[in-house]
């Protein structure tokens, strides 16, 4: 075998563990799913295997799933709206900061240490009745009866945000740091103010990270089913609830599967868009 | 030779220059892949041979934790054969767990009702259980057993455990039990209430209810629509849907809500702790049994001896006080204590003719029609 021959091999060997991996974890039970996507459910016992269009032709065709995978949709852009707003002024605060970026950076990951669900509960002891902020509210005489706070899409968009808002920051946090500072200084001594040398010089540089942290906290969001089942009220329910109910509570596989994928098809298509414009290496230095 | 030993072995011959580095490395890769793939086979393989252990899944707090100190730590000091317990928040999430599992990974559920037995049957989820290896099952109440008896007439899956009802459970700072009485089921749909109402996000409990709203019987309700109206109208006053029976105890605990249908024996725990919650069994409440189901592929003699230990009177009793649901003994031929009668829907005569189930053959019927319809409904359809 030939250095040529033998160098272009190498990748692919040092390749062969991930590609494997995915193969055995991602690809196959994904041809799982969509197998099963075609296949009915039976009114009891198995499933009847073979190609049926009708699972599809529901997910598809009824409004009841299009509405909620709206509503998800929905509910994901405000999350991911509220993180950029609160997750912008955070980053740019640690990118900034000088000597503690490190202690921050933890302060950031202390969150991820706790069970999501852990997290998310908590707001019930802070929103509930008897909670924190209805006790603070009462002892300072602001109200005579506990205000009802909870159980309702306002809950379920701020446990979401409360998740995601790290990985915005993140995003963001990268990509600020690797904006050189002189630029803002340069911009200054050219006459613009602290407010225009951010608005023209430091925001477009930094909008590959915001969009990155965007992509995660939108993709994150709309696949979350937990948040809603903790925080939501009785209507309260996203795509992945509908998912959870098919197979679980209904027992109904194939038409889970097809209602999967469907939302894997259209979190893929928004991903694609962002490769498409902004490419995936920025999502990866937010990652890293 | 065990695995560590043959490490062990590998390791000296790599340290005394035996083998290479790669190879060493090569050889360790190899054992894990082969360990890896061979799990979901072996597991299978260890059900039936190896009877140290035995899983046992439950529905959690304080009704597992009555298992885990009363029933599993006593049989593994006496047997040597550990419990393995895991819980679950409902029936259907345990059914899709065990239809996804090879033969033999689950072992002993605590279901809930004969319509799971009836749905474990159509799965082909079920044992035949040697009765003879179980003496303490002459103790059951014949009203239990016959229930299963008619859905698999030559065998048996499970042991009857124990009974209870889902009842109307309310604050009484807020609602007393004259109010209660008098309204009966229809206070979950009361105005009066809005945003102070909760109810378990479980189809049939929410479609029986229904049919006590809309004055129907619940094995036969001849007007769905009028039910799916009822289960619509709790979804507008109501606060939340519990998914748990820890998540029906904190909001009541908590004041969330005031007025919920709930699990006879959470209710009774939390009265037992101190809360003024009153508990309530309409006409035609929706009584259930609960059974000891051992699922295909399990070590039978290992499974029927746990049933027998759980079965037995001091066992059977120190459970059921401790997770508040009557045991299935038959109270006319074992003194059951003090504390036992004076649980709800606790039945003296053992004939359970006072309690109404659910037709596990016209609730089954239904199943797949209702519950995905009660998706619809939940979400505002």
């Amino acid at each position: 075998m030939s250095i040529e021959q033998r160098e272009a091999r190498q990748p692919w060997i040092l390749l062969t563990p991930a590609l494997t991996a995915i193969g055995l974890l991602l690809i196959v039970p994904l041809v799982f799913i969509v197998v099963y996507s075609f296949w009915l459910k039976s009114a009891a016992g198995a499933d009847t295997p073979g190609f049926f269009l009708d699972n599809w032709q529901e997910t598809l065709t009824d409004p009841f799933y299009r509405d909620i995978l709206l509503n998800t949709l929905k509910i994901a852009a405000i999350t991911t709206v509220a993180c950029a707003l609160l997750g912008y002024p955070a980053a740019y605060f640690i990118a900034r900061s000088r000597g503690n970026k490190m202690v921050l950076l933890v302060l950031l990951m202390l969150p991820f240490w706790i069970s999501y669900i852990i997290r998310t509960m908590s707001w019930i002891n802070i929103l509930g009745v008897s909670g924190a902020l209805n006790s603070a509210l009462i002892w300072l005489g602001l109200i005579n009866e506990p205000i009802q706070m909870l159980y309702n899409e306002t809950t379920v968009i701020l446990g979401l945000t409360h998740f995601l808002l790290p990985f915005m920051v993140l995003n963001v946090f990268v990509s600020l740091d690797g904006i050189d500072t002189n630029l803002e200084d340069a911009a200054s001594s050219l006459g613009a103010t602290r407010w225009q040398g951010f608005l023209q010089v430091t925001l477009p540089l930094s909008l590959p990270g915001l969009a990155a942290g965007g992509l995660l906290c939108f993709v994150l969001a709309a696949g979350t089913y937990i948040t809603p089942v903790i925080l939501g009220g009785p209507r309260d329910a996203m795509f992945a609830n509908l998912v959870y109910e098919a197979i679980i509570r209904q027992l109904n596989w194939p038409l889970g599967s097809a209602l999967s994928l469907l939302l894997l098809a259209v979190l893929g298509v928004l991903v694609l868009i962002y490769n498409r414009y902004l490419g995936m290496a920025q999502l990866a230095k937010g990652l890293g | 030779m065990d695995d560590t030993r043959r490490y062990e072995r590998l390791r000296e011959r790599f340290q005394n220059g035996d083998i290479s580095r790669r190879n060493f490395f090569g050889l360790l890769g190899a054992a894990g892949a082969a360990y890896g793939l061979q799990m979901p086979f072996a597991r299978q393989a260890f059900a039936a041979a190896d009877v140290s252990q035995v899983r046992f899944d439950g529905w959690g707090g304080v009704v597992s934790e009555a298992f885990r100190k009363y029933a599993f730590d006593p049989y593994t000091e006496k047997t040597g054969i550990k419990v393995i317990d895991g819980t679950f928040p409902g029936g259907d999430e345990y059914l899709a767990l065990v239809r996804a599992s090879q033969p033999g990974e689950y072992n002993i559920a605590h279901l809930s009702g004969v319509f799971d037995y009836a749905r474990y049957a159509s799965f082909d989820l079920t044992s035949e259980l040697n009765v003879a290896n179980i003496p303490n099952m002459a103790n059951v109440m014949p009203a239990l057993m016959n229930a299963f008896k008619t859905i698999t007439p030559d065998s048996l899956s499970a042991a009857p455990y124990d009974y209870g009802t889902t009842g109307l459970a309310y604050n009484r700072k807020f609602i007393s039990d004259e109010e209660m009485k008098e309204k009966g089921a229809k206070i979950l749909i009361d105005e009066k209430y809005k945003g102070k109402i909760g109810g378990w996000s479980d189809w049939r409990t929410r479609m029986w209810y229904a049919a006590l709203q809309t004055g129907q019987d619940p094995n036969n309700i001849t007007d769905t629509e009028a039910a799916w109206d009822a289960v619509r109208k709790h979804r507008d006053l109501a606060l939340k849907y519990w998914a748990s029976g820890a998540e029906l105890m904190s909001l009541l605990a908590e004041e969330e809500i005031h007025v919920t249908e709930g699990w006879s024996g959470r209710i009774y725990a939390l009265q037992e702790q101190g809360h003024d919650i009153g508990y309530y069994d309409p006409p035609n409440g929706f009584g259930w049994q609960e059974c000891l189901f051992v699922l295909r592929g399990s070590p039978m003699a290992a499974c029927e001896e746990l049933l027998n230990f759980m079965l037995d009177k001091d066992t059977s009793i120190a459970v059921a006080e401790g997770q508040s649901y009557p045991p299935a003994l038959d109270p006319t031929k074992v003194d059951l204590g003090t504390k036992i009668p004076k649980l709800p829907a606790f039945d003296p005569t053992g004939t359970l003719a006072g309690l109404t189930f659910a037709n596990p053959a016209y609730w089954n019927g239904n199943e797949a029609d209702w519950s995905k319809e009660f998706g619809r409904v939940q979400r505002g359809y």
